[in-house]
């Protein structure tokens, strides 16, 4: 049997992948090209497939009878635990971009810690979704060197992008409190860790991209624990209203 | 030496051609063949290809709202389907010398038609089994024709989307299904939907034989093999028996039975509102067409850089195989 205190982190690792998974289908149709119309979709069925697996999880280790669509659809924004860069505004492509290669990222490490988790079931989905975060920061990264390396409008659109989401990135690697024993228990990544190779990564590919790592001393936090930006609560209300306006019905 | 004038050759090439349709034989890229058959294959096709693509909008407009995680993902894989179509089609229509850009363009121009179903709105979460059910159902019963049509490159594309369509339409009638047994609420919505859509779900398969422009020559050439109103007639009949099987009704008050052909009759099709949407004036024309414009506007940066990037490398490379020369 799971510990009940794996859920805030099953909820930490699910709210990521809904949210940003969210976000990334605002694009379907209105795409720059049909080839990332069709990738974009793809990435956003990705993060939601995850999303799924993790709230199912969640909702069975918490043991209250709630299921995936109920984390999903009945929870308030100060119930939900994703990061705040997941959340906000899916801005041009550029913004986008980056965020999948800053998110996507710091995923793959997660997902690499986590396929050795003690809990079975956490390894496991684990293991798939890095393979897709695999792709998922293939995918992006590229595109930062394009757009960084492209044209001059290219190029200032990635430093706004990359300058605005930055003071956003800090948060990913503040390991939370709750989760300390979990972590010592070997049932969860200590995200703190992962911080030093993910910024390796993303100094090597930003200077590929002829674009710069900002000076930003202040990181935002604050989804971890319940407090979001305002754009969450547009957020759910979009995603819960057919769900809320029918409770008790089954789809 | 020959004293054939190019002409004669070219009657000769005819008949010759014709003599392959007539075999059944499948047309390939590299074959010749008639400069006619040629543009209305490339008319044909991108406006499949465009309408997988416009397609996309009307269903993409529920992927934030779907109203379970399964529901979602279902929706989100459909729609990235469909997608898939419109590039697998862009590619086939590019075998014939034209290339996509330019078909992007007509559309965006307003040059090219697309599907008019997709000029319809979706206002409520029933709309997407609707169309999953009905919209890909009718266009499942054309394609179907299609991957039988005399083009090589054309058939064998339907034949792979086909596929797929398949998997949609169960998946939307299912949708549907799960609404009709579900709480008065969500069959009330299930009707409505299916108030809605039925009419211009049998518009899709364009006019009547008698006023249908383009049909005899099509046919003519092996690319259709029935008839808009043979094709419209086995939709209605697979289709009003899943309408009774889960208990709904469609808005025809003359639908009847026909013992006699086992058919089943529908009332007359307001041609009226088909012509209308077809010229521009259905409810979301310009909205459609307004966010296609919108995307590629808003895209071209992203597309501009992409060029740009490729075209460095391509310098860089050059570069450096010159200095090792
Ligand atoms: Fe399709
Ligand atoms: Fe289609
Ligand atoms: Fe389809």
């Amino acid at each position: 049997m799971a510990s009940p205190a794996l859920f805030p982190a099953l909820l930490r690792l699910g709210d990521d992948r809904l949210v940003l998974g969210h976000r990334t289908s605002e694009w379907c149709g209105h795409a720059p090209i049909l080839e990332e119309d069709i990738a974009l979709a793809n990435i956003s069925l990705d993060l939601i497939g995850q999303a799924n697996l993790l709230l199912q999880y969640a909702g069975e280790v918490e043991g209250a009878g709630r299921d995936q669509d109920a984390l999903a659809f009945s929870r308030d924004a100060m119930e939900y635990r994703n990061a705040l860069l997941c959340e906000l505004p899916k801005g041009d492509f550029g913004v986008t971009i980056a965020r999948h290669f800053f998110h996507g990222l710091f995923s793959v490490l997660q997902w690499q810690a986590l396929s050795s988790s003690k809990d079975a079931t956490v390894a496991g989905i684990a293991a798939k979704a890095l393979k897709e975060s695999k792709y998922h920061v293939r995918h992006a990264g590229e595109w930062v060197i394009r757009l960084g390396d492209g044209t001059e409008e290219s190029h200032r659109r990635a430093q706004a992008a990359v300058d605005q989401l930055w003071p956003y990135t800090g948060e990913l690697f503040m390991q939370p409190t709750d989760e300390a024993e979990l972590v010592a228990d070997g049932l969860v990544a200590d995200v703190s860790a992962l911080e030093g190779p993910w910024r390796a990564q993303v100094d090597d590919v930003l200077r590929r991209a002829t674009l710069t790592v900002p000076e930003t001393a202040w990181m935002q936090r604050g989804g971890r624990v319940g407090v979001h930006t305002e754009h969450l609560g547009h957020l759910l209300a979009e995603m819960q209203s057919v769900a809320r306006a029918h409770p008790g019905a089954q789809w | 030496m020959t004293t054939q004038t190019p002409v004669a050759d070219d009657a000769a090439r005819l008949a010759a051609f014709e003599a392959r349709i007539a075999a059944d034989e499948s047309i390939e890229p590299k074959d010749w063949m008639p400069e006619r058959y040629r543009s209305q294959l490339i008319r044909m096709m991108s406006q499949h290809a465009h309408s997988e693509v416009v397609g996309m909008l009307p269903e993409g407009n529920w992927i934030t709202r779907a109203p379970s995680l399964r529901r979602k993902m279902i929706l989100l894989a459909k729609v990235q389907d469909e997608g898939g179509h419109g590039l697998y089609i862009y590619c086939g229509t590019e075998t014939l010398g034209v290339d996509r850009q330019e078909l992007v363009q007509q559309l965006l121009d307003g040059k090219a038609k697309y599907s008019s179903i997709f000029n319809y709105p979706t206002l409520s979460w029933a709309d997407i089994g609707a169309i999953g059910w009905l919209v890909d159902g009718a266009a499942i019963v054309n394609q179907t024709m299609l991957a039988k049509a005399s083009y090589g490159p054309y058939a064998r594309a339907m034949v792979r989307i086909c596929k797929e369509e398949n998997f949609h339409k169960k998946q939307g009638y299912e949708f549907m299904v799960t609404l009709a047994r579900g709480t008065p609420a969500q069959k009330a919505m299930a009707q409505e939907s299916l108030n809605r859509w039925w009419w211009p779900s049998l518009m899709m398969f364009g006019p009547h034989d008698a006023d249908s422009p383009n049909s005899d020559e099509l046919k003519k050439w092996g690319v259709k093999r029935k008839s808009n109103d043979e094709l419209r007639q086995r939709f209605v009949n697979l289709t009003i028996a899943q309408v009774k099987a889960i208990d709904l009704t469609v808005p025809d008050p003359d639908l009847r039975y026909d013992e006699a052909s086992g058919d089943w009759i529908t009332g007359p099709i307001d041609w009226d509102e088909f012509w209308r949407v077809v010229k521009g004036h259905g409810p979301c024309n310009s909205e459609r067409l307004g966010a296609r414009r919108k995307a590629h506007d808003e895209g071209r940066w992203v597309r501009d850089a992409a060029m740009a990037y490729a075209e460095k490398q391509q310098r860089n490379n050059r570069e450096t195989t010159e200095r090792q020369q």
